[in-house]
């Protein structure tokens, strides 16, 4: 996939400046949040499962090589079979042979964000496979030729009116005049439409939210029921996972799934669980009788060791773009690549490079929702700051902020100084504004007033203040 | 090779080796007797406040639950549910010896195929394995007395569930697999497929706003057979 993420900033005033995007984040924030929040109310241990969620990643990924070979073994055993791909392009070729051993003309998908980081469909396409996105959002997506905009929600920016003019403009052989009454009517028309194509497709490929070694298992996590019928219903099943969604046991795998559900929509548990585990045996009914996994790298393994590794902790809840102040404000799609919000601040440079992608961990505030909601406690605030550190030690921001940075630095580094400056600072604009009560507009800092007002300041610095109640205090003792 | 090359990254950032053999040894342990985490206190209650959480939580996942005293009542309480739900007396039913056991005769209005889920099924009735109190989950391991397709094709989904299956915490029902299932093919007790399914089928990716009925069925109807007496409120 193209990234526009150096387009960050153009991106976001784009979206800013987007009265349907605008409508549907309004929308859609509040709900996810008050689902989430409810969840977390009912299951009072939520807070202790974060730990235990992060210290079960953590074990994971310090044994990583040991528990991938024992995963990979289990799922020769069940008759599959792993396909290592330590780049995008050997994983898109690895897929690509898998359906043309298996002579296949369409493929169905099940949601999977691997696949968007691969580019999978184009690639398909290309080769003459026409694969069929059976994820509802998902679907509408790809009819309307875009990316989605959230990682669990792809059609978060999307609104009712949106899909009934994609539907009107995508099934030209139903009647021109139905009615949609209700948003029921559109799901009821894609299941119509989506039955027939998890019927004929010769191979399905899904994602994975976790590999359990101990079994040579793929779990996915649907609502629709849409990823179950495209493992079971062709001949081929091919599962889609990076590295770092392998852990040890049933067990663990269990308890990062009650993280999941309530992390991510707000439910206590997704409709539909599933734990794939090699081809179909005999004497069963159904199931696909060809099972391959592949198994990804792609820029995961440099991350180990260093201090991003947290964040491959990740288990691709959604919570912190869901809580998270710019992603609601822009939308997914600004962020320019796969991965939106504070997740995806963190995790593209790794992947696609900081040169490319360098404004994504400077679009924060460090607000620390993110960190705050994340069910595996990554600390992202402090991962995005690692990535400004490493920016600033590259040369890779402009000249002008360095040179700002090192005035502040100066002054920082000489306390008596700091706060004489501060002082004059106040008052000069204490002075300036008098009788104001805000700056509309400052000189060197139009960018920063362009979008809001600066208070006049009244009183003291923070330090004056600070020592002033201390002295109060003291005298009150 | 990329697994070697993988492999290797991977050592390298974590500055180390292959594990040599004893730390393999632990992990190895870990994984045969794997640690048991935090479970919920909800489900940690009597046997009666067990059955209570699951048709709760069946219902808050907008499925439905009716007891039933015996096998026996199986061919009235679907002929009757079916009748209510305005849905035709054809199902395709798991080729399970429990479902097939049961002497149909006493509604010959239904009418049933055991075999797996065809695209053109209204109906299915499946038997499940276990069945989850923590969020109303039942626990369907494919096998070839329990098609997976049952569980996914039809639009009404009737489960049968035994109240002496309903576990508390999703780890009890993992334990019941280990213990009584052996794979065929692997040796261990992982099936092709296991599906915990909670409530009927739905998306919320139209502007976020749950609707029911998405690829799955639209609806999820428990036949809950009442055959622990130790489940039984007293009165």
């Amino acid at each position: 996939m193209l990234a526009t993420s150096p387009q960050f900033k153009e991106n976001a005033r784009r979206a800013m400046a987007d009265p349907g995007l605008q409508k549907a984040l309004t929308t859609a924030k509040g709900a996810f949040l008050q689902r989430r929040a409810a969840a977390v109310e009912r299951l009072p241990e939520f807070e202790q499962l974060r730990n235990v969620g992060r210290d079960i990643k953590n074990h994971a990924l310090a044994n990583l090589d040991f528990y991938l070979e024992t995963y990979a073994e289990n799922v020769e055993r069940a008759g599959g079979k792993v396909h290592w791909c330590s780049t995008p392009d050997e994983a898109r070729a690895a897929v690509l042979k898998i359906c043309r051993d298996a002579d296949a003309r369409t493929v169905t998908k099940g949601k999977s964000m691997i696949s968007e980081e691969l580019g999978i469909n184009d690639h398909l396409e290309r080769h003459g496979i026409t694969p069929v996105e059976t994820d509802l959002g998902e679907y509408i997506i790809q009819l309307r030729k875009e990316t989605p905009s959230h990682i669990i929600a792809p059609a978060f920016h999307l609104n009712v009116e949106d899909w009934e003019e994609s539907f009107r403009a995508a099934h030209t052989d139903l009647p021109k005049d139905r009615v949609f009454h209700e948003r029921r009517d559109l799901l009821t028309e894609a299941r119509a439409r989506l039955r027939g194509k998890f019927l004929a497709a010769d191979v399905g490929i899904t994602g994975a939210n976790f590999l359990i070694a101990e079994t040579g298992s793929s779990v996915i996590v649907t609502n629709e029921g849409n990823g179950d019928l495209t493992q079971t219903l062709p001949r081929v099943h091919i599962a889609l996972a990076s590295i770092e969604k392998c852990v040890p046991t049933i067990e663990d795998a269990t308890s990062l799934l009650r993280l999941l559900a309530r992390s991510a929509t707000g439910q206590d548990f997704s409709v539909y669980t599933t734990f794939s585990t090699g081809v179909r045996r005999e004497g069963d009914l159904d199931g696909p009788q060809e099972y391959h996994v592949v198994l990804i790298d792609g820029g995961r393994s440099d991350m180990i060791g260093t201090e991003f590794q947290d964040m491959l902790r990740c288990i691709r809840c959604a919570a912190c773009m869901n809580h998270c102040p710019v992603y609601g404000t822009t939308g997914g799609h600004a962020y320019g690549w796969v991965y939106p919000g504070p997740m995806g601040a963190v995790l593209t440079p790794s992947l696609i490079g900081v040169e490319k992608s360098g404004h994504l961990p400077n679009a924060s505030t460090f607000c620390g929702r993110c960190e705050s909601v994340c069910p595996v406690k990554i600390p992202l605030p402090n991962l995005m700051r690692h990535w400004r550190e490493r920016e600033f030690e590259r040369h890779l921001r402009p000249g002008a902020m360095r040179t700002n940075l090192g005035v502040w630095a100066w002054f920082a580094r000489r306390p008596g100084f700091y706060r004489w400056a501060a002082r004059m600072g106040i008052a000069a604009l204490g002075l300036l504004g008098r009788g104001k009560g805000a700056f509309k507009s400052l000189p060197m800092a139009g960018n920063w007033t362009e979008g809001r007002d600066l208070p006049v300041p009244q009183g003291g610095t923070f330090m004056a203040q600070y020592a002033k109640r201390q002295r109060e205090e003291g005298r009150r003792r | 090779m990329s697994k070697e090359a993988i492999l290797g990254a991977i050592r390298r950032g974590l500055r180390r080796g292959e594990l040599p053999e004893d730390q393999k040894a632990m992990l190895r342990a870990r994984m045969a007797a794997p640690p048991r985490h935090l479970i919920p206190a909800r489900s940690r209650v009597s046997r009666p406040e067990q059955i209570a959480l699951f048709i709760a939580n069946v219902e808050k996942e907008f499925g439905t639950v009716e007891r039933i005293p015996d096998l026996d009542a199986v061919p009235a309480a679907v002929a009757d549910y079916l009748a209510a739900q305005n849905q035709p007396p054809r199902f395709a039913m798991a080729p399970h010896p429990e479902l097939q056991g049961i002497d149909w005769s006493s509604r010959p209005m239904l009418q049933f195929e055991a075999r797996k889920g065809e695209a053109s099924d209204i109906v299915s009735l499946q038997s499940a394995f276990a069945a989850v109190a923590e969020t109303g989950t039942l626990m369907l391991p494919s096998d070839a007395i329990r098609p997976t397709t049952l569980n996914l094709l039809p639009d009404v989904a009737m489960v049968l569930v035994r109240a002496s299956r309903i576990v508390g915490a999703y780890e009890e029902a993992w334990d019941l697999l280990r213990a009584e299932r052996k794979d065929p093919l692997t040796g261990g007790f992982m099936p092709r497929n296991v599906m915990l399914v909670t409530g009927p089928s739905r998306s919320a990716d139209i502007e976020q706003t749950l609707e029911l009925g998405a690829h799955g069925p639209r609806m999820l109807h428990v036949l809950l057979l009442d055959d622990d007496p130790g489940a039984v409120a007293h009165a």
